[in-house]
């Protein structure tokens, strides 16, 4: 018997936009960028849904209706909820009509996607409690399950969830952790009971990333061909974690590349092996025991090759950024002024950090592609800038 | 190979980049190197031939033509005989000398070059450093240049830009093949730049006294965007009065902008220490918390990496070829002086930010090394 488990994230941060020094004490608006570039956060936020939430949540539909036993979970943060709720309610609606199929869990998160697991053990409890308020007041359900940004995940994460009560978590399947064993069990934490899952991140990948790349040697890849690597693992493996960004379908990987009705035809032919069945997080730690206990005593994340934090903390701009910003944490919430804590915590959204990433930016990478600012230097500069400003707004009350 | 100037008789990068280059070739073949002027020169792994002729003491030549067509004719005049007369000693020196290639320097050595292909018939490399419209900046370029140009080009065997910005130039100024232009970047050795003679007393005291050094090397001229850097600076001062804007060079623009920093009244926080080499320019990168090039037109731009092999981070305008080779630099369009000044002053007041550009730009530069170059024009030759 082998269940899939398939988790979506679902995300978009409010960039910021170009901020100029002279800009501080003058403008307190960070975020509503109107240019036309990747900045504008209405824009991008239409354009994805246009060609990924639209047409992905039809098909996600159809699907529920069409197979009683496909089920699928979502992640949502809840930036991205707030950017739905304000500018494209029928896009929220549909994400909602999902879930009232009764086969989609919703896992919990930071409302900001943000690091503040790292820097405040407070903030981070306090984001959390304003997902899940979020989740009960958009989907009426209380999120079980937790997930942290970009998998970021270590034993003391795991403690501080059990300890939130959440019954399960989400990790990336490291090679280096697992060594010998397979990421198709579930495990748990050195102390306490909450149940581990990992993701397959071969087999997500081969979706996520490789569904495209003409130099693979698998290409073209089809839901037959994706089902029967599914049905090898039957027998030696209880489920198999495909967690990924939501975006990849028709954002990542575009329409034209056949993503579509690779998604069509997938939970059809996984189905036609009798011994596979889908399966949500919650459901997962139910059925399945843990197997064995993985010891992560340092952050592991799904970030890049290097799979731990440095995408966000590697270089001494990103240190300076978050340090500053996390050090504004009593003085901002001393104030209750609402606007004030809400833009400080749009701030601590982990993407602001990752765009300023100097690996790999000579070499144009991922970090490139996503990075709404012309180069990591020009996202720290405008970060900083309305840092200032923030400051300044705090001992002026 | 014929040049025009070698280090330390060099008005600027050109002797500089023959001299990188030419080193790196000569541990993979045999070179000679030509010059006009029997003048001291850094001492070179290659023979270095002089062709003799009187030396007209003019260190800005190969760069200012612009002032030859406005003020001085009989200037140009002296120039271009010079420049004949290089061609007619050039094939006299070519005919004793056996070789299988010629590669010449800018247009300085243009009829140098192809008058040495018409007594030998080898295959000739033009390598440009910059074109004449880039010399004139925008101003109207010296036709009398321009026909010695576009005559080097027509009959070259294959054309060096050293950069995508000046090949460009090539194909649209000058209607060059393209498929005849090869885009070798220049290179830089780290090793060149190690000497020092200590740091400056006035820029030391002025740092410890919380001061930031803003640095600005080379020609004062209408291509270099300086008037740019000074509106920039004005911006700058208002917000962060604790900086000195240093500009070492000279150029034909000198006076000028002294006395626009004068009316604008920001000249207490300018410096002009004139033409500055070797080892003191080396103290000067160091003591400098930001290098700046505000280039209107750069074909290529050293200045920044020697800045970068010093220590000191660097912003430079997109209009200039090393923003091809540099990607960890801030970049701004030379005319968004707002832009340029919001970039300073992160840098003045965000420490972390010159931190980690100086740290990826080393590794970066320590990838632009002048034998990278060498085998790409090696590679050329191999098709010539």
């Amino acid at each position: 018997m082998t269940s899939v488990c398939l988790y979506f994230q679902v995300h978009q941060p409010w960039r910021l936009k170009k901020y100029r020094f002279f800009d501080i004490g003058a403008d307190h608006l960070y975020f509503n960028d109107t240019s036309d570039t990747s900045r504008n956060n209405l824009q991008v936020l239409q354009k994805v849904a246009s060609k990924c939430y639209l047409p992905t949540n039809k098909i996600l539909l159809d699907l529920l209706q069409r197979y009683p036993q496909f089920k699928v979970s979502f992640s949502y943060s809840g930036i991205l909820l707030e950017q739905l709720e304000s500018h494209l309610p029928e896009v929220l609606k549909s994400f909602q009509d999902l879930s009232k199929t009764g086969q989609v869990e919703i896992l919990a998160e930071t409302y900001y996607h943000s690091l503040s697991f790292l820097y405040s053990k407070e903030e981070f409890r306090s984001q959390v409690q304003l997902q899940t308020d979020k989740i009960r007041q958009l989907f009426k359900t209380k999120p079980s399950v937790f997930r942290n940004t970009e998998l970021i995940y270590n034993n003391d994460l795991a403690a501080e969830a059990q300890s939130l009560g959440f019954k399960a978590i989400l990790a990336e399947g490291v090679d280096n952790i697992l060594g010998w064993r397979s990421p198709n069990f579930i495990y748990q934490p050195p102390a306490g009971d909450i149940k581990l899952l990992l993701k397959n991140y071969r087999l997500a990948d081969d979706i996520a990333f490789r569904f495209s790349e003409k130099s693979w040697s698998e290409y073209p890849l089809t839901a037959p061909k994706f089902a029967s690597w599914i049905n090898d693992i039957n027998g030696s493996g209880d489920i198999i974690n495909l967690f990924m960004d939501y975006e990849t379908f028709g954002e990542h990987q575009w329409a034209d590349t056949g993503i579509f009705e690779f998604l069509k035809s997938l939970p059809g032919e996984i189905l036609k092996h009798p011994d596979n069945s889908f399966v949500t997080p919650s459901e997962a730690a139910k059925r399945f025991p843990a197997r064995g206990t993985l010891d992560i005593p340092h952050y592991i994340s799904w970030a890049d090759v290097e799979r731990d934090l440095s995408a966000w903390t590697g270089n001494s701009m990103q240190q300076e950024a978050l340090k500053n910003l996390y050090s504004l944490e009593k003085n901002i919430l001393t104030t209750q002024n609402r606007q004030l804590i809400t833009d400080w915590r749009r701030l601590q959204t982990s993407d602001h950090f990752y765009y300023m990433c100097t690996k790999w930016f000579a070499d144009g990478d991922v970090h490139k592609y996503f990075n709404p600012h012309l180069s990591p230097y020009e996202a720290f500069i405008s970060f900083m800038n309305a840092l200032q400003d923030l400051k300044l707004r705090i001992q002026h009350g | 190979m014929i040049g025009w100037e070698l280090p330390p008789h060099n008005s600027g990068g050109l002797g500089v980049a023959s001299l990188g280059l030419a080193k790196a070739l000569s541990s993979r073949l045999s070179l000679t190197f030509l010059l006009p002027h029997h003048l001291d020169v850094v001492s070179t792994p290659f023979p270095v031939l002089f062709s003799n002729l009187s030396e007209i003491n003019l260190l800005i030549t190969p760069y200012s033509t612009r002032t030859f067509t406005q003020t001085d004719n009989t200037f140009f005049s002296d120039l271009l005989s010079q420049v004949y007369k290089y061609a007619a000693a050039a094939k006299k020196i070519a005919s004793k000398l056996q070789f299988d290639l010629i590669h010449v320097h800018d247009w300085l050595t243009i009829p140098a070059g192809l008058a040495v292909k018409n007594v030998c018939n080898k295959p000739l490399v033009i390598h440009v450093h910059a074109t004449e419209f880039d010399r004139s900046g925008g101003l109207g370029a010296n036709p009398v240049v321009y026909a010695i140009e576009k005559a080097g080009f027509d009959a070259a065997d294959a054309v060096i830009a050293i950069s995508n910005y000046v090949k460009g130039m090539l194909v649209t100024r000058y209607s060059v093949d393209p498929k005849k232009i090869f885009v070798v970047h220049n290179g830089i050795d780290a090793a060149d730049y190690s000497s020092t003679s200590g740091p400056i007393a006035f820029l030391q005291t002025a740092k410890s006294a919380g001061h930031k050094i803003v640095l600005y090397v080379g020609r004062i001229t209408i291509q270099k965007g300086i008037d740019h850097l000074l509106n920039a600076a004005q911006k700058v001062i208002t917000h962060f009065p604790k900086v000195f804007f240093v500009i070492a060079g000279s150029g034909d623009m000198e006076g000028q902008v002294i006395s626009q920093a004068a009316s604008m009244g920001i000249s207490q926080h300018f410096l002009f220490p004139g033409f500055v080499r070797g080892p003191q320019l080396n103290d000067l990168f160091r003591s400098a918390d930001l290098f700046v090039l505000p280039s209107v037109s750069e074909p290529f731009g050293l200045v920044p990496l020697e800045a970068i092999v010093n220590g000191t981070p660097a912003l430079i305008s997109k209009q200039s070829g090393v923003s091809e080779v540099l990607s960890h630099a801030l970049k701004v369009d030379f005319w968004d002086t707002e832009e340029m000044a919001n970039q300073i002053l992160a840098v003045l007041n965000y420490s972390s930010l010159p931190q980690t550009l100086i740290a990826e730009s080393s590794r970066e530069v320590d990838r632009l090394t002048w034998v990278a170059a060498a085998d790409k024009v090696i590679n050329l030759y191999n098709q010539l």
